[in-house]
């Protein structure tokens, strides 16, 4: 049952085959006896999640069940979710009991989905390798010893590991699609405004937008139907209608224009990379779609620009953590400060510290002109980057990393290289726009490869659609880790 | 960054340093900010600042009560309360 995906998932049920009972059950067995070689959870709701499968199965018994029903599905720890722990990986939020559930998480409940439990991530979704966690790192199911990406490396391993037959992730830099590339599944970051905000704990509030990440892009559509939305509690939510994103699955490709920005396939990346998203490329050029070499111009200043915004904005967002009204607060406070300063000091870890520190240092008087304004004026010249470049093309193709997954270790002593991770990623964030990852093959040492596609704003249904129909022609998203098949 | 400037920088952002912590502080931002002078080159004359994608502006609404009172559910969180109060060590002598 754990290799079906999410619409087989669906029929299977409706059709009888199994219960969600013994689904839900199923998937419970292979957390409690595989989870420990990928610590892909954080808090696993057993009771809880037989509940919702029973009460899903009357649903279904009687016919009614809406489109989820009975999906076990798991949502990374940054969604809060009523009387269940969200720790969003960090000490700070360790005894965090949320009183109230984030939108999308009542959306999935509506939708009768089971939760499982909550997946691992880098602490505060700060991280591209799931490393920062306070607890503890994830293994990629691929190879045990190499990060699964981050920082929703808990919800990519759990798919890639097939512990949940869906996954909810947040996308604030390439948290979504990076995992998803490095794991071998499909990662959707949707349009800024999309998906709400509320009940998700903020990282860059500006560039934060939740997702999924699935088996397939029919998966990711089922998800998108259930995730979208306006919300009147997010105030930069989008007031757009929604679509029913799984209707245009298998629309032709054959008018589809893809650019492919010369900047994606230069310095540092990859070779095998290169080659396998260049062969997928040509995929899609064998689908019928038209092929163009486009240029974003100001891409290499997309991390210096993210790495002011972001720390800028975390560092106000994580202001709340004062060891006074939740979260962890030190022993034997002297006075106030003390209380302020220590309190923050024990419950977060070293990367969240330093981007607070960073982001505190870009807003500090004499210098916000010289960093977080100027940040703010590449960011626009970046969205008129892709202003232009959605003028002539419907999709943007590239990479979604430039390399594959890479050891444990292997970049933490080193922040800067470890923010080069998400060069292809980043900027689809600055400019608010939605993107896919895709599997695009394994390179020579099984390692998975993504390819990412980026669309014009709310223009998820024709990425869906592109994606799937990739998918109808390849194999790449139904390879398995060779420990897990 | 020298030593003075992370003690400042610790002290806006209300984290505790320790003392044998600031050198590697210090460095690992230093080298972050090497990294964000690349914007110093970007030519930005006349570009107006971007703050939201879609540039929207924040909605208003009307100003009724929506939220019920949740206060015990609320501070159950709390690392410390009395008769509905958060607790915090003595402000004022």
């Amino acid at each position: 049952m754990h290799s079906l995906t999410i619409a087989q998932l669906m029929r299977g049920l409706r059709q009888k085959q199994f219960s969600s009972l013994e689904l839900t059950q199923h998937y419970l067995n292979r957390i409690n006896t595989l989870d420990r070689h990928y610590n892909s959870y954080i808090s696993v709701c057993e009771q809880q999640a037989l509940e919702q499968a029973q009460a899903a199965d009357r649903q279904l018994a009687g016919g009614t069940g809406p489109s989820l029903c009975g999906i076990p599905i798991a949502h990374k720890d940054l969604f809060c979710t009523e009387g269940v722990r969200t720790s969003c990986g960090s000490k700070m939020l360790d005894n965090f009991v949320p009183p109230y559930s984030a939108t999308i998480v009542e959306h999935c409940q509506a939708a009768g989905a089971v939760m499982l439990g909550k997946t691992n991530m880098d602490e505060f979704a700060m991280g591209s390798s799931n490393e920062n966690s306070y607890y503890g790192a994830v293994n990629n199911p691929w190879q045990r010893d190499c990060v699964p990406g981050g920082s929703s490396g808990g919800s990519a391993a759990a798919m890639a590991a097939q512990l949940a037959a869906g996954t909810t992730a947040s996308d604030t830099g390439g948290s979504i699609r990076q995992p998803a590339s490095f794991c071998g599944v499909t990662g959707l970051k949707p349009t800024y405004g999309r998906v709400s905000r509320w009940g998700m704990v903020a990282y860059a509030s500006s560039l934060d937008q939740a997702g999924a990440i699935t088996k397939t892009a029919e998966d990711a559509a089922l998800m998108l139907n259930v995730l979208a939305g306006f919300d009147s509690k997010d105030s930069t939510s989008i007031d757009k209608d929604t679509p029913d994103y799984t209707q245009t699955l298998d629309d032709s490709i054959a008018d589809l224009r893809i650019g492919v920005p010369a900047e994606y396939f230069g310095d540092g990346l990859d070779a095998e990379v290169a080659s396998l998203v260049e062969a997928a490329i040509k995929q899609f050029e064998a689908l019928g779609a038209t092929i163009k070499a486009v240029s974003l111009p100001h891409t290499q200043l997309a991390v210096p620009a993210y790495y002011v915004i972001a720390p800028a904005e975390c560092s106000a967002n994580l202001s709340r953590f004062d060891g006074v009204r939740y979260g962890h607060r030190c022993k034997d406070p002297e006075n106030l400060q003390d209380l302020y300063q220590r309190s923050r000091a024990e419950g977060f870890g070293e990367e969240v510290k330093r981007r607070i520190m960073v982001g505190a240092y870009a807003l500090s008087a004499g210098y916000y002109d010289a960093y977080y304004r100027k940040a703010q004026q590449v960011r626009r010249l970046i969205k008129q980057d892709y202003d232009a470049v959605f003028a002539e093309v419907d999709l943007i193709a590239g990479p979604t990393a430039p390399t594959p997954a890479f050891g444990i270790g292997a970049k933490t002593q080193d922040p800067v290289s470890m923010y080069l991770e998400d060069i292809y990623t980043l900027p689809t964030n600055l400019a608010g726009l939605p993107g896919i990852s895709i599997p695009c093959g394994l390179t020579q040492t099984g390692k998975p490869v993504g390819l990412q596609l980026t669309a014009h704003y709310f223009a998820e249904a024709r990425l869906l659609n592109a994606a799937h129909r990739f998918q109808q022609e390849t194999d790449f998203h139904q390879l398995t880790a060779p420990e897990i098949a | 960054m020298d030593a003075e400037d992370i003690h400042k920088l610790a002290q806006l952002a209300r984290i505790n340093i320790d003392n044998e912590m600031i050198d590697e502080v210090a460095a690992s931002i230093t080298t972050i900010l090497a990294l964000v002078d690349q914007l110093q080159a970007a030519d930005t004359e006349g570009v107006a600042p971007m703050s939201h994608p879609m540039d929207a502006v924040q909605r208003l609404r009307a100003d009724t009560i929506t939220e019920p009172n949740q206060r015990e559910a609320l501070q159950a969180n709390a690392p410390a309360t009395a008769e509905g109060l958060f607790l915090v060590p003595k402000v004022i002598d």
